[in-house]
């Protein structure tokens, strides 16, 4: 008689394991802050060193403090990640405390208030950067106008004080430029032709929207993200605006103009799609999408923020239960409709 | 937030077509001409299971010193025992019989003496022990042969008889007898050969070589059932056995073959009906609720041996597939064999192997040890070793990506179950579906946190019935308190009745006899006149005014007592 260990099946492990999908993460985000860097200039470095060392440091003093295994691999790793999309979310001369803070509330309160990885309601990156918004709208306001080199975002995020002063350096978002402009009564053809909006990158920030949009389809290639909450963001924009630009395109942007604006495109394809904080089954998705994109473009319209897609997906995280709870597909054998 | 490399989509990354692929409808025209075929919701694709191959050619597993049959049936009902040791039995003579209608019975597998009636382990998940008769066989092989019947002229009255008497029992693995599960007159009956499982090849080649028997088994099984068609169902990578139900199908208008894609768990009977019929079983129901009989192709070979050459199922085909055994094929085992005994005759084990396992890899049982023998259901065992066995890997907590109700086929939220079940809420879990689980393992499979979804909705379903076991209990304690609380106000109150009356009585006698005064009305003592009257009156106010009280309390106390104590009230 020969005796085996016994364990509850399935006895075989999954296939294909692959170990790379953090990898795959941080690759999709890959080209969107190379041209972050091409536009923008080194702030970002300067941001996702600090938010990573931040990041690593509240990880690492929660799980001493709560006595737990000190090799927290997986945590560190999605710490990156919620490093990565904080310093791509943040203005790159934002002075360093912005950063430090941001990920503390982040980790500490976005995360771990809430029992840590898997349990936390909030998107952790979101919900530093709502954070950093409202107690730093000053630091924030400051976005660069073109290239800023090396030694210039240095000066900017560690003496908050670059050596030519904000004014050369930094310049409104577009979003902010058009908000202000339109409040003045310009139509876009005037908006367009004025300084104001023209020091403001419009076309970089579109740039930077369209790669991370090349990052997400990669992510959905990859089958890491599925395309629900993606399509939900990017159908109900075009649903949305659609109507209204070819209503009248001299006061309306495109839809385009719309999706390529802001944080739409990264909250399209790397924060709606956070498992942990949005809808699981797919309908609940899509409609968590539809909801980001809705709100956001609401916030746009009629808000005083310029761009509010940090506190929509903070609002949306809070209404994925209840979406989940109506959205659960039909069980086999239940009943059709 | 996001995961880490751990947590990863292992089973759906790499080439997209690690997913179930959608079916290709026109394939199907040329493939299963006059049927289209559905799609489950999830399951596993081949490419996301490890491949493996079973010979498929059939060999023989020699005859044991010693058969062991266990006296309990698949579900745990007992088998009632018609020989005693030291009775001689030949090959195919009953030995107990089940506490069915139709008494199916369990024929000797082979000719011999039994020698003992003892407890042993069963092939279960924890080894249960169970009594088993022992049969040491005499090499005689002599087999007492059932007149055949038959198929297509023979009453099926006649026919379902027959096939109890021959133990024909559901071989796929239910163990659900054959004549009881086509008792109910239905319109379809489904053969199912499409196996399901990695690592198991009895259906494919029990197909490959005897199609002819398959086929005119569905043929009487469908005459048994009133049923004008049949389907016979396999996976499309079985091209040889296709081959051959095709060729067997000759003068059968009434039988078709399905070729349905290989995606686990689309074998299953709730599964197969969807994919065939585009239907749905409901919740709680069974296939014949809606007009389906589902049994599986070495079921229906069994049934055409019983029925046209008098046959007892007394062997079956196994497989036996993995790295930790020598030499994987399929083997004809005599029902009763210990599994060490098969192991041994498919060239014993390899030096690492680390798991035993009966049934298939996802869905089988981990058997603590060797010694337990195979029954009628067994149709598999699976040996793993070195890397095929899924490593104990620390569980991480769920980060809800939602894999698992991308894969499971009754399209339950896998992440939410498991969430309601570890707060205790076995209640919340039912009510999103809980017992429509299949425990297909398909969730537990790609969990990238390797959580042991499967084992917790297993422990809920038991939970959950426990939970309502003991609802149901204290309801019925709670309903005879309730009874016996009335009995006594009613009791009391007749006795109340009867007194009062009494008491009527005595004053119209009293008024009646030639006396001063009357009888006062009120429970004013009474006066010398009439000392004995009075004292029955008294007696009688205080009876109801305790009565009065008692019903008081216990209209006070009511509704709801606790269970325990009302049981032990109830006997006086």
């Amino acid at each position: 008689m020969k005796t085996f260990p016994t364990a509850p099946a399935p006895h075989i492990p999954a296939g294909n394991r692959v170990r790379r999908v953090m990898g795959d993460v941080l690759l999709a985000l890959l080209p969107g802050a190379m041209l972050h860097l091409y536009f923008f200039g080194f702030g970002l470095v300067f941001q996702l060193a600090l938010a990573v060392a931040a990041g690593l440091l509240v990880e690492a003093s929660v799980r001493c403090w709560r006595g737990a295994a000190a090799s927290g691999g997986i945590a560190d790793v999605s710490t990156v990640v919620t490093a990565a999309l904080f310093a791509m979310s943040i203005t790159p001369l934002a002075p360093w405390w912005v950063a430090v803070t941001g990920m503390f509330v982040a980790l500490g309160l976005g995360k771990y208030a809430y029992g840590g990885l898997g349990a936390n309601l909030l998107n952790p990156a979101m919900a530093g950067c709502a954070f950093a918004l409202m107690a730093f709208p000053r630091e924030l306001a400051h976005w660069p106008g073109g290239f800023v080199g090396l030694g210039d975002a240095a000066r900017a995020v560690f003496a908050a004080a670059p050596a030519a002063g904000w004014d050369t350096l930094a310049s409104a978002t577009p979003l902010d430029a058009t908000k202000q402009l339109v409040a003045q009564g310009l139509r876009l053809p005037e908006l367009h032709a004025n300084a104001l909006y023209q020091r403001s990158g419009a076309a970089a920030w579109a740039w930077i929207a369209l790669a991370l949009a090349l990052g997400g389809v990669y992510l959905l290639w990859r089958r890491v993200i599925g395309w629900h909450a993606p399509a939900g963001v990017i159908l109900t924009t075009i649903a949305l605006t659609l109507p209204v630009w070819l209503l009248d395109t001299e006061r309306h942007p495109s839809p385009l103009a719309h999706l390529t604006a802001g944080g739409l495109m990264l909250a399209a394809w790397f924060i709606a799609t956070d498992p942990v904080s949005g809808c699981t089954s797919p309908r609940g998705r899509f409609v968590f999408g539809c909801g980001v994109a809705a709100l956001t473009l609401a916030i746009r319209r009629w808000g005083h923020l310029p761009d509010g897609v940090a506190f929509v997906v903070l609002f949306m995280n809070q209404i994925a239960p209840l979406i989940d709870l109506n959205t659960r597909p039909r069980i086999y054998g239940h009943g059709r409709g | 937030m996001w995961p880490d490399p751990a947590h990863r989509k292992a089973w759906r990354l790499g080439p997209p077509a690690s997913r179930p692929q959608p079916v290709p409808r026109r394939r199907d025209a040329a493939y299963n001409p006059g049927m289209s075929l559905h799609r489950i919701h999830g399951g596993l694709a081949p490419a996301a299971l490890p491949r493996t191959h079973v010979p498929t050619a059939i060999r023989p597993c020699p005859l044991p010193a010693r058969l062991y049959l266990p006296l309990v049936d698949d579900a745990g009902g007992a088998l009632f025992a018609h020989v005693a040791p030291g009775r001689r039995v030949r090959r195919g003579e009953p030995l107990a019989h089940a506490a069915d209608a139709l008494a199916t019975v369990l024929p000797a597998p082979a000719a011999g003496l039994v020698v003992a009636i003892k407890e042993r382990a069963t092939a279960t998940r924890d080894a249960r022990s169970a009594p088993h008769l022992v049969l040491e066989p005499d090499g005689s092989d002599e087999a007492v042969q059932l007149p055949p019947l038959d198929g297509q002229q023979a009453d099926p009255a006649v026919l379902r008889r027959r096939l109890a008497e021959a133990g024909v029992i559901g071989l796929g693995g239910a163990g659900f007898p054959a004549a009881q599960k086509l008792a109910a007159p239905v319109e379809l009956l489904i053969v199912n050969g499409a196996e399901c499982e990695p690592y198991i090849g009895c259906d494919e080649a029990l197909l490959r070589a005897y199609a002819a028997d398959v086929v005119a088994g569905t043929a009487v099984l469908a005459r048994i059932a009133g049923a004008s068609r049949a389907v016979i169902a396999l996976e499309d990578r079985m091209h040889e056995a296709g081959a051959a139900v095709q060729a067997a199908l000759a003068g059968h208008p009434q039988i078709t073959l399905a070729r349905v894609p290989t995606v686990y768990p689309q074998g299953g009977e709730r599964q197969l009906v969807e994919v065939l019929c585009a239907r749905e079983v409901p919740a709680g129901r069974w296939p014949v609720d809606i007009g389906i009989a589902v049994q599986n192709v070495a079921t229906a070979a069994a049934a055409w041996r019983a029925v046209a050459a008098g046959e007892a199922v007394t062997a079956r085909l196994v497989s036996v597939a993995g790295r930790g055994v020598a030499g994987a094929g399929v083997f004809e085992v005599r029902i009763g064999t210990p599994v060490s005994a098969l192991i041994e005759a498919a060239g014993g084990y390899a030096p690492d192997a680390a798991r035993l396992v009966l049934g298939g890899p996802l869905m089988g049982v981990a058997l603590p040890h060797d010694d337990v023998a195979l029954t009628r259901t067994s149709n598999a065992i699976v040996v793993l070793a070195g890397e095929d066995v899924r490593p104990r890997a620390p569980e991480l907590p769920c980060i809800r990506c939602g894999d698992c109700a991308d894969v499971c086929p009754v399209r339950l939220q896998p992440q939410e179950l498991l969430r309601l079940l570890r707060d205790g809420d076995v209640d919340g879990a039912a009510g999103l579906g809980l017992a429509d689980c299949i425990e297909c393992g398909c969730c537990a499979f790609v969990c990238p946190s390797q959580i042991p979804l499967v084992e917790s909705y297993r422990q809920g379903k038991t939970a959950h019935a426990l939970a309502r076991a003991a609802r149901v209990r204290a309801d019925h304690a709670r309903e005879r308190y309730l009874a016996r609380t009335a009995r006594l106000a009613r009791e009391q109150a007749e006795k109340v009745a009867r007194v009062a009356a009494r008491r009527e009585a005595v004053a119209q006698e009293q008024a009646a006899a030639p006396t001063p005064r009357a009888p006062a009305e009120s429970a004013v003592p009474a006066e010398s006149g009439a000392p004995a009257v009075a004292a029955r009156m008294d007696k009688s106010a205080v009876l109801a005014a305790i009565a009065r009280g008692k019903a008081r309390r216990a209209q006070q106390a009511g509704p709801a007592p606790p269970a325990g104590d009302a049981e032990q009230k109830d006997t006086p």
